[in-house]
């Protein structure tokens, strides 16, 4: 096995304008924001791109269909919220292999045109829904509601002081969407707030959840030899690991809900092809998949930013703010983007890339010397997860 | 000696006050409360409870016959009984009957048992009375009406109470009734169906069945009576002389209710858990006509002491917190359309997965020895294939390992308690917490199973298990 390392790389991307409910805008509207802004990134033109990955959306990618008219591959994918990372893994492979030159990586989420504001999008899919006893059982909220009564009870926090923690984790987020024009939320929410909302399923009420939003998100990738003759200052992908789980896990007693193993497998992968041995010492920012407040907690602890049972003390202490030493969701995350599954992951890849070129939208939320940056995507629920983690970093780290 | 081999009941946790019924329609309230079934429950899920309190230690494939009676079937067609044996695992060959229209169906299924036992085509038969009775809200039947069911395991091999004298006439007097499509009872007034109907009927019968049993009002310990009301209750006995102190079996009317055709199954139960070797009994049921049995109890009652019965349920429950509540349980308020997410079912999966989803008997490696449920194709420890014994879950205990209380259910009732229990000698089950109150649900607390519907989707009832607190 060889590493991918510094092999592939990104040189131009795009989101939609700003993420939210966009009941006035199609699909293929939202994609053509990102997408334009991905071309026009990378500098090039849709009729150079060569191949295509996509994720969401219309079967088989239609939606690019009124975009690209060059009869080129385009491959759908989908593995649940790490459908966003599937597709630039899509494009890294075809790079990697020299079928193609130049590829592009898209990813929508349109689920607000769905009956119910897509609730329960992304959970049970195809004929398990049917199913008459797991097709019935509960909205995402409650099923990562019990990693979090779990954590308390096996950590010793009490009720009020683990939904402090969670509490402080949300706030963290809105702080820094706040400073996000591209955020469906833009506005800072107190931890008294957040650990005061209405339960949605308890322990998590409306502030541990982030929102059912739309948007699109697109990368343009090249292999890293060529990327110069595009642009001075692009990034390369450093490790891709993906990781499913047995799927019966959360049935073993030895599954406890505060550990997710797909997250350390997937991160473990990323950083043996990245060279990375202390991810806390050696990261410079991380993008974690927070639907939930205790989403962020457990993957933060699994991907091993710090110790398991220990993030608490990481939180009070602010290592993971915008001002911290290891800034975590500093894009305002899930929680303040709200969630389209397979846009979600090249989003963060979107910040990742702005934040090491030193280009976010304002000063305020520019961080300093960012050289190396995870991207962290889990879809499923706890015991049954399908991770990724991208590492993405400056040429040559 | 034919008679009852072992009896088991069940009351259902939720009781509803009087008071609540007459707060929301104004004018004056009955006496106590009555026990209502959750929304999950029903017919069919408290005729299970009722027969796994009856079975406890005893072998369910020793079963030859199950006769399900109940005024409120799940179904108008498709068979109960079948179902009910699906879920106690029996043995394929049991015959299963459905028995219903007559509130005195569990007595006349007593005969059935009787004969089919003198034939020797059934050597232990388990008759289980079970009934939900929706009512009109704002409706006399509203007051007086409660759910519960009974079950008793028959047979003719040392039985704890033996049932000596039968005695059976039908009736066609019209008093109350129910057309096919129509959800509540109808009925004629008062002064007719009492007293031309019931209080001449009964005590006749009663006559005639103690001249044809050779006895005496006098010689039985316990006397169990069918009655409409409390007033009729306490009339017929003093009709027949029955001491409303010594010998009257209390019928329940101020704490559970009028639970039909599970009424005098239930009274008997709550009789024999009091009862003495020697102790004579009598019991009439009314409806349709009338059945009036003889009974002794034997020594064998002494082994059936741990039955939870009616006593135990009586004493666990919760209150209905407000009347509204139970018109959801009834399914009896017009929802806003769209207000819950629609659901649907599989039949080939359901057809498939039966033993592990309606028996729920889940899987043991020969190899590793873990226990696994729900249905695997490879040990989720060790990862062999199809090597696995059934392994029967729904009798065991467990703890909780973590919860969630989703207050965004598709459920009627928020919110809906998710719960991990690890169970007592191994494996876990994934699933929701039921007749609880959500505030004193914690981390460690013991929980068992308990049969319910867990929804309608697809047009047909969902059965699955779910957890509750122990009860008893």
């Amino acid at each position: 096995m060889e590493s991918i390392k510094d092999k592939v790389a990104i040189i131009g991307v795009g989101t939609n304008k700003r993420w939210g409910e966009l009941y006035d805008q199609d699909e293929t509207g939202i994609v053509l924001e990102a997408v334009h802004e991905a071309l026009d990134d990378a500098g090039v033109g849709i009729g150079d791109i060569q191949a295509a990955w996509v994720g969401g959306g219309a079967p088989t990618g239609n939606w690019l269909t009124s975009i690209i008219k060059q009869y080129i591959p385009v491959t759908k994918v989908e593995n649940a919220c790490a459908t966003g990372a599937e597709t630039v893994r899509g494009c890294t492979f075809g790079l990697l292999s020299k079928t193609y030159d130049l590829v592009m990586a898209v990813g929508v989420g349109k689920m607000k045109d769905a009956p119910r504001g897509g609730e329960g999008a992304g959970d049970e899919a195809g004929v398990d829904k049917y199913h008459p006893v797991t097709g019935a059982t509960g909205i995402p909220a409650g099923r990562y509601a019990l990693a979090a009564t779990r954590y308390f009870s096996r950590y010793g926090l009490s009720r009020q002081e683990g939904k402090h923690m969670l509490a402080m984790i949300s706030s963290k987020s809105h702080y820094n969407g706040a400073r996000n024009p591209r955020a469906m939320f833009q506005r800072e929410v107190s931890v008294e707030t957040c650990e005061n909302s209405p339960i949605i399923a308890w322990p998590l009420g409306l502030y541990d959840c982030c929102a059912q939003a739309e948007g699109a998100a697109a990368a343009i990738l090249c292999r890293t030899e060529d990327a110069k003759s595009f642009r001075p200052d692009y990034i390369t992908i450093k490790g891709i690991g993906i990781s499913v789980g047995p799927g019966m896990r959360k049935f073993h007693t030895g599954f406890d809900f505060t550990h997710w193993e797909e997250s350390t497998a997937a991160s473990k992968q990323a950083y043996e092809q990245a060279g990375i041995k202390n991810p806390r010492e050696e990261l410079d920012m991380a993008e974690c998949h927070d639907c939930f407040s205790i989403a962020e907690a457990i993957a933060v602890e699994s991907v091993g930013l710090c110790e398991r049972g220990t993030i608490r003390r990481d939180v009070e202490a602010g290592t993971f703010t915008l001002e911290g030493k290891l800034p975590v969701n500093a894009s305002g995350g899930l929680k303040s983007f709200g969630h389209p599954p397979p846009a979600s992951g090249i989003r963060e890849m979107f910040e990742t890339y702005k934040q090491i070129i030193g280009k976010a939208e304002y000063q305020s939320r520019q961080l300093k010397n960012v050289e190396l940056g995870l991207c962290h995507n889990q879809g499923g629920h706890p015991g049954r997860f399908e991770c990724s983690v991208t590492i993405l970093g400056i040429p040559g780290k | 000696m034919f008679g009852i081999l072992s009896y088991g009941a069940y009351v259902p946790m939720f009781r509803l006050s009087r008071d609540q019924i007459a707060k929301a329609w104004g004018g004056g309230s009955g006496a106590g409360e009555k026990a209502v079934a959750n929304f999950d429950e029903d017919s069919l899920t408290m005729g299970v409870e009722a027969a796994v309190d009856c079975l406890q230690g005893i072998d369910h494939k020793s079963i030859d016959a199950l006769y399900f009676v109940s005024l409120t079937h799940p179904y108008q067609e498709k068979q109960a009984a079948s179902i009910i044996a699906e879920v106690l695992d029996l043995k394929p060959d049991t015959f299963t009957l459905d028995i219903d229209n007559s509130p005195r169906g569990a007595t006349s299924a007593f005969r059935l048992a009787a004969d089919a036992i003198a034939s020797g085509s059934a050597k232990k038969v388990l008759v289980i009375a079970s009934d939900c009775r929706v009512t009109a809200p704002h409706s006399g039947d509203e007051m007086l009406f409660g759910d519960g069911a009974a079950a008793f395991l028959l047979g003719d091999a040392r039985p704890a109470v033996t049932i000596d004298n039968a005695y059976h006439v039908f009736n066609s007097f019209m008093d109350t009734w129910r057309l096919p499509n129509e959800p509540f009872n109808r009925t004629w007034e008062d002064r007719f169906i009492f007293g031309e109907g019931y209080s001449k009927i009964a005590p006749q019968a009663v006559a005639a069945a103690l001249k044809q049993f050779k006895a005496t009002i006098k010689d039985f310990a316990k006397v169990v009576l069918y009655a409409p009301d409390q007033r009729r209750h306490t009339e017929l006995a003093r009709a027949l002389g029955v001491d409303a102190k010594t010998q009257l079996q209390e019928a329940f009317f101020n704490n559970i209710g009028h639970t039909g055709s599970a009424f005098v199954p239930m009274m008997l139960v709550a009789t024999l858990q009091e009862a003495k070797a020697g102790d004579k009994i009598l019991t009439f049921n009314y409806g349709d006509g009338c059945d009036v049995h003889a009974l002794t109890v034997t020594a064998g009652i002494e082994k059936l002491r741990n039955r939870r019965g009616i006593k135990k349920y009586l004493a666990s429950k919760l209150p209905v917190s407000y009347y509204q509540q139970y018109l959801i349980f009834r399914d009896l308020v017009i929802e806003e359309p769209g207000g819950r997410a629609t659901r649907t079912s599989s039949l080939p999966v359901l057809w498939r997965e039966r033993k592990n989803l309606v028996s729920l008997i889940g899987q043991k490696c020969r190899v590793c020895g873990t226990v696994n449920f729900p249905l695997q194709r490879l040990c989720i420890e060790c990862q062999t294939e199809g090597e696995f014994d059934d392994y029967p879950i729904w009798d065991k205990k467990g703890k909780i390992f973590t919860f969630s209380m989703d207050e965004r259910t598709v459920q009627p009732v928020a919110p809906s308690v998710a719960c991990i229990m690890d169970l007592e000698g191994g494996g876990r089950f994934y699933g929701n917490i039921t007749d609880r109150d959500p505030a004193t649900i914690d981390v460690g607390q013991e929980v068992e199973f308990t049969f319910r519907n867990i929804h309608d989707g697809g047009g047909l009832h969902n059965y699955f298990w779910k957890m509750r607190t122990v009860r008893g």
